[in-house]
């Protein structure tokens, strides 16, 4: 069953320079469960995207188009106040990047989910401290920690505890901001594992924001890799991973150093990614991209399907599969 | 390899910190405890070699770059530089000394002036220690530097600021900075982990090129395992002050010896959807380096380990020609690894 469902949804930034288009165009579908990956590199607008599925957006951003469809509602349309009563923690939670300053220094842990539960929801006070404890539980974390301070728990804790939190509603979607930046690989691992069993557990559908293609690959049923505002590439995790077709998916996937290969010799992506006021014309990558032609200049390639339930956005994917196979 | 290509020779390295003392303990005269940064830290590093130093934060990489820097003076032990004792060195020595240790920082995007352009960044170095002549001389220094750094064409950068360029190029051009004082070992922390992964490679290419033209030695500080097993010779594994685990990169990584290594292995996530899922193999987090746990630091965490653990201390000895590793079960531990166990039949695991 499909709980989220986003069409052409495009976002833009006003500024004195011009707009900067943050979110261009972008379709997906999550069902319960699942997990699509987000991957692509800073300022790629993938932050944005997560800010503009919760319509916390600041004054200068605009929706454009498209639609974010939960549960029959559509949130473009929706009201302010509906989205923060209704939606919000609800149906759509987050877990923030950086979760060391996402909780508030000068309240107790436990007190601070037990707000969030109250602020959403008609319960009493000692029922949301019962919630608190249940989810503090299931999290991990020993339920008497909740009397502690933010600065009592370590990275990985506060971690968990914003997880808990972000679950106290039964929303139907969480949206994992780099959910582990900062965090070391162990607690990192912990984790990756606690979010893929509370989707379970939940029900949850789950968007994964990452620049760490390794962690997307483990965690993703789908992965879609944006570049400038776009997914580039789009599909099952097993499609994207194992025949990659966007030579900027190529490109990353040469970046990766893999653990579990030989010593190899890694290779970049030049350039850096384009200025989203005024983005390259034709196919954004095209300044990057060692297999440009004239036609990227001028005409944007639109994301088609290639294989089924596996679709690419460039002009001459199929040239440099062949190639790539003739190589190998 | 004999004892004159050695580089930099660390022997027995201890950084303690004083912890501020409570109320109470002020009161009764009681100290405050230290925090045992680095510990007893020995290794060797040779001419031409990268030398990768990895560990979760806290486990005293950082404090460990600082004390070889002389940033901060060692507690106790001995730092050789080409036998050479540079931990007893006064200031006016360490000044006239600085040029041969050079050190790049993780953040390009805080580590250069935003309001110097290129060639003052990278030239600076050049003016304090009174190594140029003319600007001529230091212009053609710096164009050098950048050439080889693969800024091109250098002409061209030399006069622009930060804002004009990309990630990759501000640490290369941090890395210029380092390299026109032809240091013969440069002390980089995290080198790549604040770039996008699309242009890391580019730093490390040129990181990896240096060392190979120039023959300078490089220690790299690093969180990322199969980034060292990609660039670094011999790789260090350290563990709340103290290294667990050392050898060639290649096979610390792939074949770990220590309970430890292998968690952090475990941990690594792989970009391949069909790849066992990461997995956690060491219960809680790491302790703080105030009071450290008893005998084997690990030993709270670890899935093998025994009574002897709690009480002992392992030295780290040599296991297997250039590899040392400081457990007192590797063995053990290193078979269940080869069978794909990642603990001893019947232990429980942490997740």
């Amino acid at each position: 069953m499909t709980v989220l469902s986003v069409q052409n949804l495009k976002m833009y930034y006003k500024t004195s320079a011009g707009e900067v288009k943050a979110v261009d165009g972008l379709n997906f579908d999550i069902g319960e469960r699942e997990v699509l990956g987000i991957a692509g590199e800073s300022g790629c607008g993938k932050s944005s995207l997560a800010s503009t599925l919760l319509k916390l957006l600041p004054s200068n951003a605009e929706i454009k188009e498209g639609k974010i469809i939960v549960e029959d509602a559509d949130l473009v349309s929706m009201k302010d106040s509906d989205v923060r009563r209704n939606v919000r923690w609800t149906r759509i939670a987050l877990v923030p990047q950086g979760a060391m300053n996402a909780l508030n220094p000068v309240f107790r842990v436990g007190d601070q989910i037990a707000e969030a539960i109250m602020a959403h929801s008609n319960v009493s006070k000692a029922d949301a401290r019962a919630k608190t404890e249940t989810l503090l539980k299931l999290v991990g974390i020993d339920p008497a920690r909740g009397r502690h301070y933010p600065h009592e728990f370590s990275g990985g804790m506060k971690q968990r505890a914003m997880i808990a939190m972000s679950l106290a509603l039964n929303p139907k979607i969480l949206i994992a901001d780099e959910p582990t930046t900062a965090l070391d690989v162990i607690v990192q691992a912990g984790i990756i594992r606690l979010l893929l069993s509370v989707k379970d557990e939940f029900q949850t559908g789950v968007i994964l924001i990452s620049h760490d293609l390794a962690l997307v690959a483990q965690m993703s049923d789908k992965t879609a890799i944006m570049y400038a505002g776009k997914f580039v590439e789009y599909g099952a995790s097993k499609e994207v991973y194992k025949n990659p077709l966007h030579p900027y998916t190529l490109g990353l996937l040469g970046a990766f150093a893999d653990i579990r290969k030989p010593k190899e010799a890694l290779t970049s992506v030049p350039g850096s990614p384009p200025d989203l006021i005024d983005p390259p014309s034709g196919c954004r990558f095209n300044p990057r991209c060692p297999y440009a032609e004239e036609v990227c200049r001028t005409d944007e390639p639109p994301l088609v399907e290639a294989f089924p339930g596996h679709s690419v956005a460039c002009h001459f994917w199929k040239e440099i599969r062949a190639q790539r196979s003739q190589k190998t | 390899m004999s004892d004159e290509d050695v580089i930099l020779d660390v022997e027995h390295v201890k950084k303690y910190f004083p912890v501020r003392r409570t109320f109470l303990q002020a009161v009764s005269r009681q100290s405050g405890g230290q925090v045992h940064a680095v510990d007893d830290v020995s290794f060797k590093v040779r001419k031409g070699e990268i030398f990768g130093l990895a560990g979760e934060s806290g486990s005293g990489k950082t404090t460990f770059l600082r004390t070889a820097l002389m940033l901060t003076a060692p507690t106790s032990g001995s730092i050789k530089f080409k036998g050479t004792e540079i931990s007893r060195f006064n200031r006016r020595q360490m000044k006239k000394f600085r040029t041969r240790i050079q050190v790049i920082f993780q953040d390009p995007y805080e580590s250069v002036n935003p309001r110097m352009t290129v060639f003052d960044i990278v030239s600076e170095g050049l003016y304090v220690n009174n190594l140029v002549k003319s600007r001529e001389d230091a212009v053609q220094r710096v164009t050098k530097a950048l050439s080889d750094v693969e800024i091109s064409p250098p002409e061209e950068f030399i006069y622009r600021y930060p804002h004009e360029l990309s990630g990759g190029q501000r640490q290369r051009v941090a890395i210029a900075r380092a390299l026109v004082l032809e240091p013969e070992l440069i002390l980089a922390d995290e080198p790549v982990s604040m770039l996008d992964v699309s242009i890391r490679a580019e730093v490390i290419n040129v990181l990896l090129s240096i060392r190979e033209k120039k023959g300078i030695s490089i220690i790299m500080v690093t969180h990322d395992l199969a980034l060292s097993k990609d660039m670094v010779d011999e790789l260090a594994i350290m563990y709340v002050g103290k290294l667990v685990e050392t050898g060639p990169a290649v096979d610390v990584v792939s074949s770990p010896y220590h309970p430890y290594t292998h968690a952090l292995t475990a941990a690594v996530p792989v970009p391949d959807p069909d790849a066992p899922k990461i997995r956690v193999l060491a219960r809680g987090e790491i302790p703080t380096n105030i009071s450290p746990p008893p005998g084997c630091r690990f030993h709270p965490r670890c899935p093998f380990a025994q009574e002897i653990c709690k009480n002992e201390e392992p030295p780290l000895v040599e296991a297997t020609p250039g590899r040392k590793v400081a457990c007192h079960f590797w063995k053990e531990a290193h078979e269940a690894f080869s069978k794909g166990m990642d603990a001893p039949a019947g232990a429980e695991i942490a997740q």
